[in-house]
């Protein structure tokens, strides 16, 4: 381990090894560059695996793309054969033969037309393989399937000992070239040509699990390379062979901080008024009825309204029937399909495998570029593979798409109605925003609560809110919650109507109540008036007795002055001018 | 020779005319082996009876693909009746005779 590591290390301080790209999609990415230039590369594999396609798209793919003319020497088929087998896939052999870009070679060995009669050697094989090489100054070269030598003869110590100066002479040759083999019982060939070929060793299987097949890849040995160790599904479609990685290597992608509304103003205010973040992917799943494919639609709607290009994939219903049905919402797609801002992709998910299904929404998605994909709904694929085969496959499409900051919104039907957090094919701990909308049944009605249990990243809402589709559209209303739990639907409007009347009842109440405190306040003002005019009575009462008092006093102080003066004695004068000053005081 | 001709599948033997090719590489010990063995038994089993072409593949290289040349050496007999190849340095005379359709015991 650490010797290689050690090894690797110094690789990459001298020289990196030289890499050829194969030009297969997937395929350069897995082997980091492609097949290693120079040298022989073993492709094997059971029959109809693909070894050949593989092959042939190797060299042809090296002569269009990357200016690397190549030959083909074919021990199986002819040049004829071989070109109609891939004409399916755009390849055109005859035109490109004709180009000097290709030179096949047909070796046709028959044991019956063939006597050994002493030493041989397989020069001819050289020869003609030189030439054909120099002949158009090929630098890739394919030998499919070089193992039919030893069908054709019986010298095997010859054949074995001719195919290892064979492979030497190639690396001589400096040509990048690819050795197909028979997967054999127990070892990867049925000639055991692994031990010959030792640089680059890639197995190709073909396995049919729950009667869908899947061809899978997977790079047994690499010499002096890194590169992916696990087995890739792989397929043939009309464009040749794809290969999928299965996750990419890390986690480092680009993040937004834009948003983008649901197209429910009342679901956007839930996660904190703008809606989903940009490039993350949604789950929303419910039971059968639920409003998925409606909040799906109204999703897509909105992104189209903002301008933005959206693809639908559609597993269960057809465009027509999704634009037919959205229409008793109110929502018109139709507007969006014909301005090309949005395109139904439907099909049946047991149309063909999940790595074809997955390949078909790749390329769709290349193709048209959208910002919001949406699938409806992923558990549907469940019928062409496994729980862990689906996982893989939406772990692989995220990742893509969040490579592509491409928002994608999923919908599950989750089949049972008590809320699992382990449903939906476990895609809950992917995806970056679950919406669950869930039946909630009483009073002999069916309504839908929507719950957010998660948001990344999000200030999301707490609260259960009751989803209504009506043929305006769909909406988000509080539900209200009761002492007997949950009120929804018409126990909703019952309980509405209940709390209106209060309020009536409570206002009538208030006003008599209003009307009491006036007519208290009025008395009251009353009362207080008629004291003040007691008081004021009680108050003159007194001042009347006050000034009377006084005036009593003058008036006798003044009669008692006349006496005095009446009686005109002298020694009275004196007391009574201190009375009077008494008086004055 | 006579003696055999009834017995031939190939009807009356003596009016046969042997066209024979065959493919060498230089002059490798194999291809000089082949020369001389071929030779020998032409001289002795077809005697007045073939024409032989010898040709160096390596001369010719693009006649190796037309006739399927894929090991060395290799004689080709054109005819008479079905083409037959042989490989090999032609030392195991016996192969080489029935692959020209000769018994043996003709000689």
């Amino acid at each position: 381990m650490t010797r290689e590591k050690k090894t690797k290390k110094i690789d990459h301080i001298y020289k990196y090894l030289p890499k050829s790209a194969s030009g297969i999609s997937g395929l350069d990415e897995i082997t980091q560059g492609g097949l290693p230039t120079g040298r022989p590369t073993l492709i094997c594999g059971d029959a109809g695996c693909g070894k050949t396609l593989m092959s042939i798209e190797f060299i042809v793919k090296g002569a269009i793309l990357y200016n690397e003319p190549g030959v083909i020497m074919a021990f199986e088929e002819t040049g004829q054969e071989l070109a109609m087998n891939v004409a399916s896939f755009g390849f055109d052999l005859e035109q490109l033969q004709k180009d000097k870009k290709i030179k096949i070679d047909h070796v046709h060995i028959d044991r019956s037309q063939i006597e050994e009669t002493g030493e041989y050697n397989l020069d001819g094989i050289f020869i003609r393989l030189n030439y054909a090489i120099d002949s158009i100054g090929a630098k890739r070269v394919v030998l499919d399937t070089i193992e039919n030598l030893f069908a054709g003869l019986e010298n095997e110590a010859i054949l074995r000992a001719e195919l290892r100066r064979l492979f030497s002479w190639l690396k001589e040759k400096g040509v990048t070239s690819i050795i197909t083999g028979e997967r054999g019982n127990g070892m990867l060939t049925r000639h055991g040509l692994e031990e010959y070929v030792s640089d680059c060793v890639i197995f190709l299987d073909h396995r049919v699990i729950d009667q869908v097949s899947t061809r899978r890849l997977r790079i047994v040995k690499y010499r002096g390379s890194v590169h992916g160790t696990n087995e890739y599904p792989f397929l043939i479609d009309e464009d040749g062979i794809s290969v999928l990685p299965v996750t990419s290597l890390g986690l480092e992608k680009q993040v937004s901080y834009e948003k983008i509304s649901s197209g429910i103003p009342a679901l956007d205010k839930m996660m904190g008024g703008k809606g989903f973040y940009k490039g993350s992917s949604i789950l929303v799943s419910g039971t059968a009825g639920t409003g998925k494919t409606s909040m799906a639609a109204y999703f897509a709607n909105q992104a189209c309204n903002d301008g933005k290009k959206c693809i639908y994939f559609a597993f269960e219903e057809s465009p027509r029937q999704i634009v037919r049905n959205m229409k008793s919402i109110s929502l018109n797609l139709e507007k969006h399909v014909s301005k090309g801002l949005l395109r139904i992709h439907a099909s049946r998910p047991t149309l063909f495998g999940l790595e074809m299904h997955l390949v078909s929404i790749y390329k769709a998605i290349r193709e048209f570029r959208p910002d919001v994909v949406i699938l409806d709904p992923i558990t549907n694929l469940i019928t062409v593979g496994g729980m862990s085969d689906v996982k893989a496959m939406l772990v692989r499409l995220i990742d893509f798409l969040q490579d592509e900051q491409i928002t994608v919104m999923f919908t599950a039907l989750s089949l049972n109605a008590t809320v699992s957090e382990q449903t939906d094919e476990g895609v809950s701990s992917l995806v970056d925003t679950w919406l669950l909308v869930r039946d909630i049944e009483s009073n002999g009605e069916r309504n839908r609560g929507l719950y957010i249990i998660k948001a990344r990243g999000m200030k999301h809402s707490n609260q259960v809110r009751e989803f209504i589709i009506t043929d305006r559209g769909l909406d988000l209303v509080d539900v209200y919650l009761g002492p007997d739990g949950v009120l929804t639907g018409s126990a909703r409007e019952a309980r509405k109507i209940e709390e209106e009347t209060g309020v009536a009842l409570r206002d009538y109440a208030l006003n008599a109540k209003d009307r009491e405190i006036d007519r208290q306040r009025k008395t009251l003002e009353a009362k207080i008036s008629s004291l003040k005019n007691e008081f004021e009575s009680a108050e003159e009462q007194l001042n009347r007795i006050y000034n009377e008092d006084i005036l009593r006093k003058q008036v006798l102080s003044k009669t008692r002055d006349q006496m005095t003066k009446i009686r005109r004695g002298d020694e009275e004068t004196g007391t009574a001018k201190i009375k009077k000053s008494k008086n004055e005081k | 020779m006579k003696a055999t001709a009834t017995e031939s599948d190939w009807g009356n033997e003596t009016k046969q005319w042997y066209v024979l090719r065959l493919f060498v590489a230089g002059t490798s010990p194999n291809s000089v082996r082949a020369i001389t063995n071929l030779k020998a038994v032409c001289e002795t089993y077809l005697a007045d009876k073939y024409e032989l072409e010898i040709i160096d593949i390596h001369q010719q290289a693009h006649k190796a693909e037309g006739e399927q040349v894929i090991a060395l050496p290799m004689l080709i007999k054109k005819s008479p009746g079905t083409e037959r190849r042989m490989i090999g340095d032609m030392s195991d005379t016996g192969k080489v005779l029935r692959g020209l359709g000769i018994k043996e015991s003709a000689a």
